[in-house]
């Protein structure tokens, strides 16, 4: 489904991703670890088209597709979701309005006929209950005045309405208690098919205990410096990362 | 910001296009002979002309004020056409005698004037450059006892009524321009409506400038008696000259004791191109009286259009009681300057105002909110709430906000709160990542930041509005 060859980026002239290789297939879980600073979020934002990043070298290819030559909401209306690690205020726009502005994008994308906003609530009832949500939410400014738990789980509602193929989790467990992690997390498993794939970006070994990844990459200083299978992800709790880096990087 | 946020705007002004018909155009020029000129077409009886006159007088002895935010090359005041109207072989007796031209016109700019395909709900005077060319729904309206027609008809048809309330709110004498328009105003909407009686569609005015060179000076007289209700619509558009055009306008609105008027207006007049040629000057004196108790009136605004906006809708609350509104969202993109606010003066005990002001700029637009809260020393318990908002695209442009506030009342409470923000390259990301194009992610946060005004509008409005300001921001992010 995804297939990532020598990716390079970064901003301005700091070049953070320094040659990434990496392979998703459907119905995988990948988790991409790291310490901070080792370009786990750049690629989910390089994945996802945030201009404010510049590829310099390497491929993406999604479903066939040169992602990289895709904008941003194209990505979107192929399937391609980023749960924000920082999820942006847009006062004024009722989250409601938002999310069926969306739904309807990724339709006519697909020569889909737009729905209603009635029709559209049936579709809501449902999935608030899939990440414990209140109703009122709706009618709220998109995270405006939001709690950082309220935020991310807005996140994740929006994922459980869009359906993606490929969803990446930005750093989704950051700032967020144990309750709010296992519905977060619990949201994230009941959209789990053969279908569709996760990429789990995270500092943490925590999320991996509700999320099981099939596969564990460590990323330090924009390489892949380790890839594995679950057990990579408890080794790491133990023993932290500096093990893995390389020693003139350590350094510095 | 990074530099995709810095291109302009290159959409075209829609309504742009030249009516090619034949015009009975005065000589330019400003002197008495050309008051009584214009006042002889009309066939205006001696006490209008004498006012007229004495407009005249008092503005030769005024300066052009330059007190406010804008910059523009000196205007030519012998320079101009004032008096401009299609040229008719008769009276019109019907909206079927109209020129099919004119209505095409109208048909062009989505204000369909034959009355089976009026919109639902809302009765339009069309006013093309000097003159009004047709009112629907008039005798309907007049079975309640709503007058609603073109001045002119009014000093003919109720002299009374004009004669009473003209000028009563916005004096000859009260500033450069509004002496100007009293000089030389040609026609403009007159809507009355009796006591008691809730005025049950929207009425609604459609200003056209066609003619080269030609200014317009409209004039609008609005009463509401005792406890009438009136929601007043108007919408302006005209086409794309390389020359500046001059608008002075003066509107009046007064709301007797437990009377509402609501005036709204979506004004887009061309607002000259990206290099700032052309595009209409705006100097428009528009002000309300509440002059009885529990009177209300209610100014809701969307500005896009002119080259210079010089506006600011005001409300005398000099009824016990009485409350004044002001909503506004102006937007400025490429050269187009906005100086705009309101005025609230409260006279009367326990009078009310609220101000809602939302400004955007993009391109290299200079906006600046101006607005003035006076509580006079008999206004006991007066309250005052300003919100004023502004929103930044791209880097070449400029906000500004100018509150006075004066207060002689010690039992007086006034608010004022201020914000600027900067449409982020952040928001604008994450609505793309949700599949949404970059021009509807700009429009969905603009509308989103100008809520609380859009809500202010009627159904019919509210819509045009929204699209409007996706069209006049559109290509503002790169």
């Amino acid at each position: 489904m995804l297939d990532i060859q020598n990716l390079h980026a970064g901003v301005g002239d700091n070049e953070i991703l320094k040659g990434i290789t990496l392979h998703v297939n459907a119905g995988e879980v990948h988790a991409v670890m790291g310490p901070n600073g080792s370009g786990k979020s750049t690629l989910a934002q390089v994945l996802a088209g945030n201009p404010a990043y510049q590829v310099t070298a390497g491929t993406v290819t999604y479903d066939g597709h040169d992602l990289l030559a895709m904008p941003p909401e194209e990505r979107a209306q192929a399937g391609v979701f980023m749960a924000f690690q920082y999820p942006v205020e847009i006062p004024g726009v009722s989250n409601a309005y938002f999310l069926r502005s969306a739904y309807n994008e990724i339709r006519k994308s697909k020569g889909l006929p737009e729905m209603d906003p009635m029709e559209f609530l049936d579709i809501m009832e449902e999935t608030l209950a899939l990440v414990d949500m209140d109703p009122a939410m709706l009618n709220r400014s998109v995270n405006t005045g939001f709690s950082g738990g309220e935020k991310k789980r807005n996140e994740i509602l929006q994922m459980a309405v869009l359906r993606p193929r490929l969803a990446i989790l930005d750093e989704t467990d950051s700032g967020l208690d144990i309750d709010a992690l296992r519905i977060v997390a619990d949201g994230v498993n009941k959209l789990r098919r053969p279908d569709n794939a996760t990429i789990v970006v995270t500092h943490y070994q925590r999320l991996l205990n509700h999320i099981v990844p099939d596969f564990v990459h460590v990323l330090a200083n924009g390489r892949i410096v380790k890839s594995g299978g679950k057990e990579l992800a408890l080794e790491l709790e133990e023993k932290g990362y500096d093990w893995l880096a390389e020693p003139q990087e350590a350094l510095a | 910001m990074s530099s995709s946020i810095e291109t302009l705007v290159n959409r075209e002004y829609k309504f742009g296009f030249v009516t090619d018909i034949e015009a009975d155009t005065i000589p330019r020029g400003l002197t008495e002979e050309t008051v009584r000129l214009i006042a002889a077409k009309k066939n205006e009886p001696e006490w209008l002309l004498d006012w007229r006159l004495k407009a005249l007088r008092r503005w030769t002895t005024m300066s052009e004020p330059h007190w406010s935010n804008v910059h523009y090359d000196p205007i030519d005041y012998q320079d101009q056409v004032y008096y401009s109207a299609p040229r008719t072989k008769k009276p019109l007796g019907s909206l079927d005698e109209v020129d099919p031209k004119l209505l095409e016109t109208y048909a062009k700019l989505g204000i369909p004037l034959t009355e089976q395909k009026v919109l639902a709900g809302v009765a339009v005077d069309a006013v093309f450059d000097s003159v009004s060319v047709g009112t629907t729904y008039r005798e309907q309206l007049a079975k309640m006892g709503i007058i609603f027609c073109s001045l002119g008809e009014a000093v003919r048809e109720h002299p009374d009524l004009v004669r009473k309330y003209l000028g009563s709110v916005v004096p000859y004498s009260d500033n450069f321009f509004a002496a100007l328009n009293s000089a030389v105003f040609s026609d403009g909407s007159f809507v009355y409506v009796p006591p008691g009686v809730r005025c049950p569609i929207e009425l609604s005015t459609y200003f056209r400038i066609n003619a080269a060179n030609t200014g317009q000076f409209e004039r609008t007289l609005i009463i509401a008696d005792e406890g009438a209700y009136v929601s007043y619509l108007e919408g302006c558009t005209a086409p794309k000259r390389s020359t500046h055009q001059l608008h002075a306008a003066v509107v009046e609105l007064v709301a007797l004791e437990n009377a509402t008027v609501k005036y709204s207006t979506v004004q887009n007049w061309y607002a000259g191109d990206e290099q700032g040629q052309g595009g209409i000057f705006n100097f428009v004196t528009k002000r309300g009286k509440c002059a009885g108790a529990n009177a209300k009136i209610s100014w809701t605004q969307v500005e896009t259009g002119s080259a210079i906006t010089w506006k600011y809708p005001s409300v005398i609350l000099q009824g016990d009681n009485s409350v004044g509104e002001f909503y506004s969202v102006a937007v400025v993109n490429h050269h187009q300057q906005a100086d705009t606010g309101t005025k609230m003066l409260h006279l009367g005990r326990n009078t009310r105002s609220n101000i809602v002001s939302k400004g955007i700029s993009a391109g290299h637009g200079n906006n600046s909110y101006r607005g003035r809260v006076y509580v006079g020393p008999k206004a006991d318990g007066a309250r005052n709430y300003t919100q004023c908002d502004s929103m930044l695209i791209g880097n070449g442009c400029g906000a500004h906000t100018f509150p006075y506030i004066e207060v002689l009342n010690d039992t007086a409470q006034v608010e004022h709160e201020a914000s600027t923000s900067k449409i982020g390259e952040d928001q604008i990301f994450y609505l793309q990542q949700r599949g949404i194009s970059k021009e509807n992610a700009v429009s969905m946060i603009v509308a989103g930041f100008c809520k609380d005004v859009f809500k202010e509008l009627p159904m019919e409005f509210a819509l045009e509005a929204q699209q409007l300001l996706g069209i006049t921001l559109e290509g503002s992010v790169g």
